[in-house]
């Protein structure tokens, strides 16, 4: 039963990170009907931005110039990062996919496919080949529980994680702008029509995303230490798995399935050899497609129709 | 669905389209055969001269590939490479095709009076000529050559899936790798001893038995596609791009973990009957049998069912075999490639079938064109020759290509050369108008 637990708490961690990053690519598929393959690519620049911005403000406190609490470096790390990612993004939304709106989305498919090579290939060049080694800007504490320990890292992670994901759940249902994205995703070409600017909404869509992306890179690298360009390949597809199995413009379900692949991926590593876990979690994925192919919470519409 | 047009406006304004018309009507009366035939002419001459040639202009070495590869390592030497493609490539060629056009439309023509099969034949047959000739210089070009063909293999059985039938499917490195896998196994477990146990059969049976390989594993492969196909039936775009992900990494993980086939290192020792001659003929029976079939009526049915799944159903179209069928001709091509691409390299094992592999097939399929059998020949090629000429730039290659994808994304969302037919009968016909003749056998895909 501890194992159990212990098991539970660790996939709420690992799921957070596929949940974070299922946001951004629910939401920009759910408002733009387009996907971001880049999306991974941008959680692993939103990693680097908070390593160092991290970096920066431990050499500042180091120095004597500007000394913080760890708990106000954490979070100055993590807002600064979800802040500057968001331009990232907003970037590559201008560069590679406003100009191919009325292009078939394949073709816009392939571009974000290319611009996280690129982000990938400028990564390596620019900071080359050594891994960086995410500092560590809280102290670790480690809470018994029984059978379960927990850490302080692990904690945090989740709460901010699910405190996020709670903000963003608001800002869609209550705000204006958050009223126009779900518009947009019920009716995309209607809602231009009635004076709601496209442009505007497609790059608070993709900032957002890229600034919930870049909390994920800053959770991993406090989780994880280590840093390496090719760390948003993995996650970037299976998040992007996570996001259709949701179901198309549910945010809420983009979340549970994140955190279900989290629970596969740790469940499956734990009871059989962890070289299957990949094996294992894509079989069931592809089991739940079968008998519900429109995922958790997406509108079931006929098969035949294009959308 | 909107058809690129390849041949400008009557009166064109930009610069670039006047030169490029200027260009084509400089070559427009020179049949296929002109080209081969150019082609040859300077294979052969740079068999004889090339090497004396690159030592009396500076060059240590014949340059492999067209010199680009040279140039990038040591720009000094850019003259010296230009030189040489002038004196070995450019000006044989333009010299045979602006001067022989009278003699290669003759004979073009004269061909023509034989059934169309039989042309067909003499113009393979002088291609693989210049091909051979070409790549008798150096092994690196055999390879180059071998895997170019290969991977117009792949693009055109992906091109069928994605392009024809306007799914997003990800599942190809898969089909790839059951087809490698299989056809390794086969040749490897009868022939060669390993640790799967001893020689079976001679080895002298091995090039008669290596088709059989193939077309085992390309029927291995169709039957992984049977595991994409039935979930198509219920979804269609963005929820198939996932199950077919999902196929993906099934398999991929499958095979890390089947200790007995290597797991993650993978087997080699496969027997070297991947010869040229032989990628060649599978690449040909593979465009002809491809071409046919997008241009029969299921190819039809194909388009149907991208352009209006409903309709096509009111229609008569039987979009569930339409499906099936063309998930596992195309996965049985993929499978055939896979294979190939095992016996070329010598070496089979997961790690090449995974997320880059597909990353890969996806741009030389939407840089070449979608739904259409030219464009993913020219993309293939294009792209292969691209990796190869740019490899001194190491990093900044993945720069540099993905940014040319970009570019052409932005430019032709549907890549290069879409939606055009391939004609076997325009394209061996002679471009001279009083040598035009009536072709018997003009029914495509008889």
């Amino acid at each position: 039963m501890g194992s159990f637990l212990q098991n539970v708490v660790n996939a709420l961690q690992w799921g957070s990170f596929y949940a974070l990053i299922a946001l951004g690519y629910s939401m920009v598929y759910g408002v733009l009907m387009l996907f971001n393959f880049a999306h991974g690519d941008i959680f692993m620049v939103g990693a680097y931005i908070g390593f160092f911005i991290a970096t920066g403000l431990i050499s500042l406190s180091s120095l004597g110039i500007l000394t913080l609490p760890s708990w106000a470096l954490l979070a100055l790390t993590i807002l600064l990062a979800m802040f500057l990612t968001s331009f990232v993004g907003m970037l590559v939304e201008r560069i590679g996919y406003r100009p191919l709106r009325g292009a078939p989305r394949a073709s816009a498919a392939i571009t974000g496919l290319m611009i996280g090579i690129i982000l990938e290939t400028g990564n390596l060049a620019l900071l080359g080949a050594t891994r960086k080694k995410f500092p560590d800007i809280i102290e670790t504490t480690t809470f018994q529980l029984g059978e379960v320990s927990l850490t302080n890292t692990k904690i945090l992670i989740v709460l901010i994680s699910l405190l996020l994901m709670f903000a963003l759940h608001q800002f869609i249902q209550r705000t204006k702008w958050g009223m126009a994205m779900r518009a947009m995703s019920a009716d995309f070409l209607v809602v231009p029509l009635m004076g709601v600017p496209l442009n505007t909404i497609a790059a608070l869509t993709f900032g957002i995303g890229s600034a919930l992306a870049a909390a994920a890179g800053v959770f991993y690298g406090l989780a994880y230490p280590v840093l390496d360009p090719y760390m948003g390949i993995e996650y970037g597809w299976k998040a992007f798995v996570a996001a259709i199995l949701g179901g198309r413009g549910s945010v809420v379900g983009a979340a549970i399935a994140g955190f279900l692949m989290g629970f596969l991926d740790i469940f499956v590593a734990t009871y059989f050899p962890s070289t299957m876990r990949n094996l294992i979690s894509f079989s069931i994925i592809l089991i739940i497609l079968t008998f519900r192919p429109h995922g958790f919470f997406g509108t079931a519409h006929s098969a035949s129709l294009r959308l | 669905m909107e058809v690129t047009t390849g041949h400008s406006s009557p009166t064109p304004r930009k610069g670039f389209s006047r030169i490029w018309n200027s260009i084509s009507q400089f070559f427009a009366q020179t049949p296929l055969l002109g080209w081969i035939l150019g082609i040859l002419i300077a294979s052969t001459l740079e068999l004889l001269i090339g090497f004396p040639l690159a030592r009396a202009i500076g060059l240590n070495k014949a340059p492999v590939l067209f010199g680009v590869d040279i140039a990038l390592k040591t720009p000094l030497l850019l003259p010296a490479t230009l030189l040489y493609d002038l004196v070995i490539y450019i000006i044989p060629i333009v010299l045979v095709v602006r001067f022989l056009n009278p003699l290669t439309n003759r004979l073009a023509a004269w061909l023509l009076r034989f059934p169309m099969w039989v042309s067909a034949l003499v113009h393979m047959g002088l291609l693989y000529l210049a091909l051979d000739l070409w790549t008798s210089v150096s092994d690196y070009r055999v390879l180059v050559a071998k895997l170019m063909m290969i991977a117009i293999m792949i693009t055109l059985s992906l091109n069928v899936v994605n392009g024809f039938m306007g799914e997003f499917s990800c599942s190809h490195p898969g089909f790839m790798a059951l087809g490698a896998y299989s056809a390794s196994l086969v040749t490897v477990f009868l022939f060669i001893g390993s640790n799967f146990g001893p020689a079976i059969l001679p080895e002298s049976l091995g090039p008669f038995i290596f088709p059989i390989a193939l077309i085992l594993g390309g029927l291995v492969a169709s039957l992984g596609a049977l595991l994409v196909a039935f979930p198509s039936f219920r979804t269609r775009g963005d929820y198939l791009a996932i199950i077919s992900l999902a196929f993906m990494f099934i398999v991929k993980s499958l095979f890390e973990n089947l200790e007995f086939l290597g797991g993650a290192r993978g087997f080699g020792n496969q027997p070297n009957w991947a010869s040229l001659p032989v990628v060649f003929i599978w690449t040909m029976l593979c465009i002809w049998i491809i071409n046919n079939f997008v241009q029969s009526t299921m190819g039809k049915a194909l388009n149907a069912v991208r352009d209006n799944e409903l309709a096509a159903d009111a229609m008569t179209v039987d979009t569930r075999k339409t499906k099936m069928i063309t998930f596992l001709f195309a996965a049985f091509w993929a499978g055939v490639a896979g294979g190939l691409f095992a016996h070329v390299l010598r070496y089979v094992n997961p790690g090449t079938f995974g997320l880059q592999k597909l990353a890969e097939v996806l741009a030389m399929l939407y840089f070449g064109g979608l739904n259409s059998v030219t464009g993913s020949i020219v993309g293939a090629i294009g792209y292969n020759l691209l990796s190869e000429m740019l490899r001194p730039l190491e990093l900044f290659k993945w720069i540099i290509i993905p940014l040319l994808l970009i570019l052409v994304m932005l430019y032709r969302p549907t890549g290069l050369i879409a939606f055009k037919e391939f004609d076997l009968q325009k394209i061996l016909q002679p471009k001279t108008p009083q040598t035009k003749v009536e072709v018997k056998n003009v029914t495509p895909a008889s």
